[in-house]
C-alpha cells in the first residue's frame, strides 16, 4: 500500500517546527520507523509531516552532575555504540542494542520511541525504570515531565497538539546500582510479548520495577520486597492489576523474576 | 558441502551458480523493474467481508472511466479449475467478484491511475454494498448441515470427498497398540521475498498480448488466459523474468493476471500491478491447513501395521487453476502411509470449501502436513509401547532389500535405504548421548532437552500417469528442451519451465557440460518465456532436475550426433571414428572444435558436402522417465531442542538432515535447496500461522503479526548425503526441491513432545507457539486459567 498524499517539510529550527505544527493534521516525524509503516497502511493520514531530524538542538547532549540529557533525535544506534555519554554505566546501551534490528536502530530515535508510546517498545519501560524525564517544548511553555507521566496508554501521551518532545534527561546511577532488563520476543527483533526493567540503586534511594503491559508500563509497588524476596513476585503481580490471561500473566511473572535475578552491577 | 575439488564441471560438480553474479549484485530484472513508456498502475478494491452478497458497487461519476467491475470488464470469463475425480464440485471464480464475495480480500473492482498511490486513492472512493451471509471460517463447521452455502448451486461446502478402503478391522484384532490423535497444521501464507507482480502490454508489432508476470509456469498461465479471455494462444506471450521465490504461489493462474491482461488490451496501454505485502498476507498464497483424525495400529515391537484416518483440508473459496481444490487432499489419500510398509490403510478425505483465500500447493504440498500427522503417530506409538521412536521407525520403514517397492497405495519407491538414513541421522545428532543426558536429568540452562525425528519420502517429477487420473487442467507429458549451437560454437539451451531460485541456469549448463563437454560459462539457459521455449507445465513438484535435466540431456545427445557428422567431414574420417569431448570432436590427434564446426555450418556452408544434414545444429528433444509415477527421494531429519517451560520458548540446539536425492547434479545447489526448505519448515513448526476469526477476518495481516523465521532463528543445519541413483531417470537424479520443508514440523514437534514427555504433554498442532506450549503444560498440570 502507498500512503495518502501529504505535505512534507524539513524544519530547520524548533520554532519553525512549532509553527508548522499549528496546521491541522500536522505530525512530527523523526526516524520514521513506526510512523512509516502506519503511513503506508493508511492507518496514519497526516496532511503535513514535519521532519525534525535537521534541527541541531535535537541531537545535543548536556552533561550535568546528576543527569545526562540526550536530544530527542539521537538514534538507538548512537546509544548502542556508546557514541553518546551514558549516565547508566551500561544500562542504556544494553537496552538500545536489543531494540528490533540494526537497520531500525540506525534511524529510530529515543524521543520518537517515547512520543509514539507503543506499549511493546523498549524505551518507555526502560526509561521509566531509570527515572528519566522528558523535556517538552510547546508554543506557550517548556515543561519537564517524568516518563511515567508522559506515557498515558497505548500510543497515547500527554503531548499537546502544539508540543514537541525535545530531549530526555536520565539520572546518573550510583556505583553500587544494579540493573536488570528482560524481554521475551518470539524471535529476534520482534516486538516483545513481555518486558520488565529493574533498577536497584539503594545509594540514591531509588529502586524501581517496571513492567510493560498492553497499555502504559506499570511501576510495581513493593519493589524492594520483591528484590529481597523473589518468591513474593507472584502475589505482587496478582495485586498490581497487570491484566492478561493465564499465559500472559505467566510471561509477565517470568520476565519480572528473570529481570530481578539477572540484575547486573552497573559499576565502572 | 563445499566446492568439488576436481576439475569436473558436469554432473556432480558443486559449481558456483552462474545466475548469482547478477542476482547478488542487485542486477536481476524482476517484474517490479520493468517499465514501459505510458505505463499505468493498478490497485484493486477488495472485499472487507468473508461471505456476503455483493448488492452494489458505487463508483463516483468522475472516476468511472478508471474503475472496472466484472460487469464492465466485458468478455472475461470465470476461472474454471475442474477435476475429473468423481463427485468433484466445480467452483466458478470470476476474476472480479460478481453478485457475491467469498473471502476477505477477494478483488471486486480494478482501478488504474498514473501512480499506485493515486490508484489506491481511487479504490478508496469506490463504495461497496454487502449483505452478510455468515462466514465459514472453520472447515469442521463448514461441512456440517446448515452451514451457509458458499456456492449456492452446491448441496454442501465440500469440493470433493474421497475414500480409500482397507481392512482395518483385521489389523485391529491383532494390533497390541492403538493410538488415536487429532492433529492439525495451521493455515500459512507462503511469503516469498518477491510478491506477485504483473505487467501487461499489447505488442502491436507482433499482435500479441505480452504478460510479464512472476510465475513458475508461463505456458500454463498462457493457456489459462486464453480460456478466460477467449483469445488464441498464438496471440499471447507470457514471460517470467527474474522471480524472487515462488514456493507454489506463482504456480497458478491468478485472477489479477486475467484482469491486467484484459485492461492492457482494453486501454491499449501498458499496465502494472504489484502485489504488496498486505495483499499477499490478506488475500493470497494460503496453504497447509489440514485436520486429521488419525489412528495408528502397531504390534508389541512398535511396528506400524495400519493407519486409519479422516483428513479435512481447508481448500478455501475457489478451486485454483491448474491444480484444483483437491490436489492436497488427493495427496493425503495417496501418501499418508509415508515411507512405511503397512498392512492396511484406510483414509477418507474432504476438500472443504470455506470463506478463506483458495489454498495453493506450497513447497511440499500435502507432504508437510502428512509427515506431521504420521510422524507424530509414530512417536505416540513409541510412548505407548515404551520404546525409543527411532526403534519404532526402524522396524516400520520399508527395508532396502524390499526395493524397488510398491507401497500400499501403489507408489513405486525407486531404491534407497530408508532405515540407514535414520540410523545416520541418529548417530549424527548423538541420540545415545542425548538419552544419557536426559536420564541424568541434565538441563540446558535449566531447560528440558528433547530429541525428535521424522523420515519421509518425497515423490517428485510425477508425470502423466499420476496427473491424468485427477483430470485437472494440466497433465505433464514429455518435457522438451531446445539446444542450439550458435555460430561461434557456444550453446543456447531453451527450456519451458522457469528458474525462481533453483539455480537451473547453472545445473542445466552442467548437464550440457556432461553431455557435450562444453564449459558451463559458454552455455546460456533461456527459460520462462512462451515465445522462446518449448511447452512445459513449469517448475513445480520437484520436477526440474529430473524432467528438464533429462530433456536437456536428450537434446544435447541428439545435437552431439549432428556435431559429430559435420566434425567427421571436417576431419575427413568416418563419424563412427569420432570421439566427442571438451567441446570438440577428436580423431586421434586431429580435432575440430565446436567453434570450427559451427562456423563451417553457419558461415562457410560451401565447405560442407551437399548431403549434409539440413536440420543443422539446433535440436528440440523430449524426455520422460522410464517410470513416470515419480522419483522418491527421502530423508531423515533429527532435531535437538530445549524448551523453556515457563515461557514456552523453543530453542533449536542442533538439526541434522540425512538426505538421498539420488545422483546430485550440483551438491551445493541441492544443499541450498535443503537449507531453504528447512528454514521454511522451521517456520511451519514454530512461527507461521494465518489465523481467521469467526467472521472470517484474517488476523495476521502484517509481518509484525505473521512471524517468519529469520537468520537468527535458523540453527546451523548439518546435511549428510546418501546417493542411491534412481534406476528410472537420466543420471539417476531424484527431485529434492521441496524436501527440506517437509519434515521440520514433525521432527521439531516430536522433539518438544520428547522433552515434555515426563509432564504428560503432547502437542499436536503446528506451529508450536510459546502460548501452545505453556497452555499444554498448564492443561497437563491441571492449572489452567
Amino acid at each position: 500500500m502507498k500512503s495518502v498524499a501529504f505535505e512534507y517539510v524539513k524544519a530547520s529550527g524548533l520554532e519553525d517546527a512549532a509553527v508548522a505544527l499549528q496546521q491541522d493534521g500536522a505530525k512530527v516525524v523523526a526516524g520514521c520507523q513506526s510512523l512509516g509503516p502506519m503511513l503506508n497502511l493508511r492507518l496514519a493520514r497526516p496532511s503535513l509531516l514535519i521532519d525534525i531530524t535537521g534541527i541541531g538542538e535535537l541531537t545535543k547532549i548536556e552533561e550535568r552532575r546528576d543527569t545526562v540529557t540526550l536530544g530527542a533525535c539521537i538514534t538507538h544506534a548512537a546509544i548502542e555504540d556508546g557514541a553518546v555519554p551514558d549516565p547508566t554505566n551500561g544500562a542504556l546501551p544494553a537496552v538500545a542494542a536489543n531494540i528490533a534490528y540494526r537497520a531500525i536502530r540506525n534511524r529510530g530515535t529515543i524521543g520518537g520511541s517515547l512520543a509514539h508510546a507503543d506499549p511493546a517498545a523498549d524505551w518507555p519501560t526502560a526509561l521509566m525504570a531509570l527515572g528519566a524525564e522528558a523535556e517538552i517544548v510547546g508554543t506557550k511553555e517548556t515543561r519537564h515531565v517524568p516518563v511515567e507521566d508522559l506515557v498515558l496508554g497505548a500510543f497515547q501521551t500527554g503531548l499537546a497538539d502544539d508540543e514537541i518532545l525535545t530531549s530526555v534527561s536520565i539520572p546518573r546511577v550510583s556505583k553500587s546500582a544494579r540493573f536488570g532488563f528482560q524481554k521475551f520476543c518470539r524471535k529476534v527483533g520482534e516486538f516483545a510479548e513481555a518486558m520488565c526493567a529493574v533498577l536497584d540503586d539503594p545509594e540514591r534511594g531509588f529502586t524501581r520495577i517496571v513492567v510493560a503491559t498492553d497499555s502504559k508500563p506499570v511501576i510495581l509497588d513493593g519493589a524492594d520486597l520483591m528484590i529481597r524476596e523473589p518468591e513474593t513476585i507472584g502475589d505482587r503481580v496478582a495485586i498490581s492489576g497487570l491484566g492478561g490471561d493465564a499465559y500472559v500473566t505467566q510471561l509477565r511473572r517470568a520476565v519480572i523474576r528473570r529481570a530481578i535475578a539477572g540484575m547486573q552491577p552497573l559499576g565502572r | 558441502m563445499g566446492a568439488n575439488l576436481t576439475d569436473s564441471k558436469g554432473v556432480g560438480a558443486s559449481l558456483r551458480r552462474k545466475e548469482d553474479a547478477r542476482l547478488l549484485a542487485g542486477k536481476g530484472r524482476f517484474v517490479g523493474d520493468i517499465r514501459f513508456p505510458g505505463q499505468l498502475e493498478v490497485a484493486f478494491v477488495r472485499s472487507p467481508m468473508a461471505h456476503a452478497l455483493l448488492t452494489r458497487v458505487d463508483v463516483p461519476e468522475d472516476l468511472r472511466s478508471r474503475v472496472f467491475t466484472m460487469d464492465t470488464m466485458s468478455g472475461v470469463k470465470a476461472i474454471l479449475a475442474k477435476s475429473g475425480l468423481e463427485g468433484f464440485k466445480v467452483s466458478e471464480q470470476p476474476p472480479l467478484a460478481k453478485d457475491k464475495v467469498r473471502f476477505v480480500g477477494e478483488p471486486i473492482a480494478m482501478c488504474f491511475a498514473e501512480t499506485r498511490a493515486e490508484a489506491e486513492d481511487i479504490a478508496e472512493c469506490v463504495q461497496v454494498e454487502l449483505e452478510d451471509l455468515g462466514a465459514n471460517s472453520d472447515m469442521l463447521k463448514a461441512v456440517q448441515p446448515g452451514a451457509p452455502l458458499i456456492h449456492p448451486e452446491w448441496t454442501d461446502n465440500i469440493f470433493l470427498e474421497t475414500f480409500i478402503d482397507g481392512d482395518i478391522e483385521a489389523i485391529a484384532k491383532k494390533a497390541v497398540i492403538k493410538v488415536t490423535r487429532e492433529i492439525d497444521t495451521s493455515r500459512q501464507c507462503m511469503t516469498p521475498i518477491e510478491g506477485k507482480g504483473t505487467v501487461a502490454i499489447w505488442d502491436r508489432h507482433v499482435e500479441q498480448l505480452v504478460l510479464y508476470t512472476s510465475t513458475q509456469m508461463p505456458h500454463i498461465v498462457r493457456a489459462g488466459l486464453s480460456e478466460c479471455l477467449s483469445l488464441d494462444q498464438r496471440k499471447i506471450r507470457v514471460i517470467a523474468p527474474d522471480i524472487g521465490g515462488g514456493f507454489g504461489w506463482k504456480g497458478l493462474l491468478q485472477a489479477e493476471e486475467v484482469c491486467l491482461a484484459w485492461l492492457a488490451m482494453h486501454l491499449d496501454r501498458p499496465v502494472r500491478w504489484l502485489e504488496d505485502r498486505r495483499e499477499h498476507l490478506v488475500a493470497a498464497a494460503n496453504c497447509r491447513e489440514h485436520h486429521y483424525d488419525i489412528t495408528g495400529y502397531a504390534d508389541a515391537k512398535g511396528k506400524l501395521l495400519a493407519i486409519d484416518a479422516t483428513a479435512h483440508v481447508d481448500a478455501g473459496a475457489y478451486s485454483i487453476y491448474p491444480f484444483s481444490a483437491c490436489l492436497e487432499a488427493a495427496q493425503v489419500g495417496s501418501i499418508l502411509p509415508g515411507p512405511y510398509d503397512l498392512e492396511a490403510f484406510r483414509c477418507r478425505t474432504f476438500s472443504v470449501c470455506t470463506n478463506k483465500p483458495p489454498i495453493v500447493p506450497y513447497r511440499g504440498v500435502a507432504r508437510t502436513a502428512v509427515c506431521f500427522a504420521i510422524e507424530l503417530i509414530i512417536d505416540a506409538i513409541a510412548r505407548e509401547a515404551g520404546l525409543d521412536p527411532v526403534d519404532v521407525r526402524l522396524c516400520s520403514l520399508v527395508k532396502p532389500e524390499q526395493m524397488p517397492f510398491k507401497n500400499i497405495t501403489g507408489k513405486d519407491f525407486d531404491m534407497g535405504d530408508y532405515p540407514e538414513s535414520l540410523r545416520r541421522a541418529a548417530a549424527a545428532i548423538d541420540l545415545k548421548g542425548v538419552r544419557a543426558r536426559q536420564a541424568a536429568g541434565d538441563r540446558a540452562n535449566g531447560r528440558r532437552i528433547g530429541i525428535g525425528f521424522a523420515t519421509y519420502t518425497e515423490q517428485g517429477a510425477h508425470g502423466t500417469s499420476v496427473y491424468h487420473g485427477w483430470g485437472i487442467p494440466m497433465v505433464p507429458g514429455f518435457e522438451q528442451a531446445g539446444v542450439r549451437l550458435t555460430p561461434d560454437g557456444t550453446l543456447e539451451v531453451r527450456v519451458g519451465n522457469q528458474s525462481h531460485g533453483q539455480g537451473m541456469e547453472t545445473t542445466l549448463a552442467q548437464v550440457a557440460n556432461e553431455m557435450l563437454g562444453i564449459d558451463p560459462d559458454l552455455v546460456n539457459v533461456i527459460h520462462g518465456d512462451t515465445a522462446l521455449t518449448p511447452y512445459s507445465t513449469g517448475t513445480w513438484g520437484s520436477r526440474g532436475a529430473v524432467m528438464v535435466g533429462g530433456a536437456v540431456a536428450n537434446a544435447c545427445s541428439k545435437l552431439a550426433e549432428r556435431i559429430c557428422q559435420i566434425g567427421a567431414h571436417l576431419l575427413q574420417v568416418d563419424a563412427a571414428q569420432i570421439e566427442l569431448r571438451d567441446a570438440a570432436v577428436f580423431s586421434g590427434e586431429s580435432f575440430a572444435t565446436f567453434a570450427d564446426i559451427a562456423h563451417t555450418f553457419y558461415r562457410a556452408p560451401q565447405d560442407l558436402p551437399p548431403d549434409v544434414n539440413p536440420d543443422g545444429l539446433e535440436v528440440v528433444s523430449g524426455y520422460r522417465p522410464k517410470v513416470d509415477t515419480g522419483t522418491f527421494s527421502y530423508a531423515s531429519h533429527a532435531a535437538l531442542i530445549a524448551v523453556d517451560e515457563e515461557i514456552g520458548h523453543i530453542e533449536l540446539l542442533d538439526y541434522v538432515i540425512v538426505e538421498d536425492g539420488g545422483t546430485l547434479i550440483n551438491p551445493m545447489v541441492v544443499d541450498g535447496q535443503i537449507y531453504g526448505g528447512a528454514a521454511q519448515g522451521i517456520g511451519t513448526a514454530l512461527y507461521e500461522e494465518m489465523w481467521f476469526d469467526k467472521s472470517g477476518q484474517p488476523r495476521a495481516t502484517t509481518l509484525a503479526d505473521y512471524l517468519l523465521p529469520a537468520a537468527p532463528d535458523i540453527p546451523n543445519i548439518r546435511i549428510e548425503h546418501m546417493e542411491t541413483p534412481s534406476p528410472n531417470t537420466f543420471f539417476g537424479q531424484k527431485g529434492i526441491g521441496e524436501g527440506g520443508a517437509i519434515a521440520p514440523p514433525a521432527a521439531i514437534t516430536n522433539a518438544i513432545n520428547d522433552a515434555l514427555a515426563d509432564l504428560d504433554v503432547e502437542l499436536t498442532v503446528s506451529p508450536v507457539t510459546p502460548r501452545r506450549v505453556v497452555e499444554a503444560i498448564a492443561h497437563a498440570r491441571g492449572t489452567e486459567g
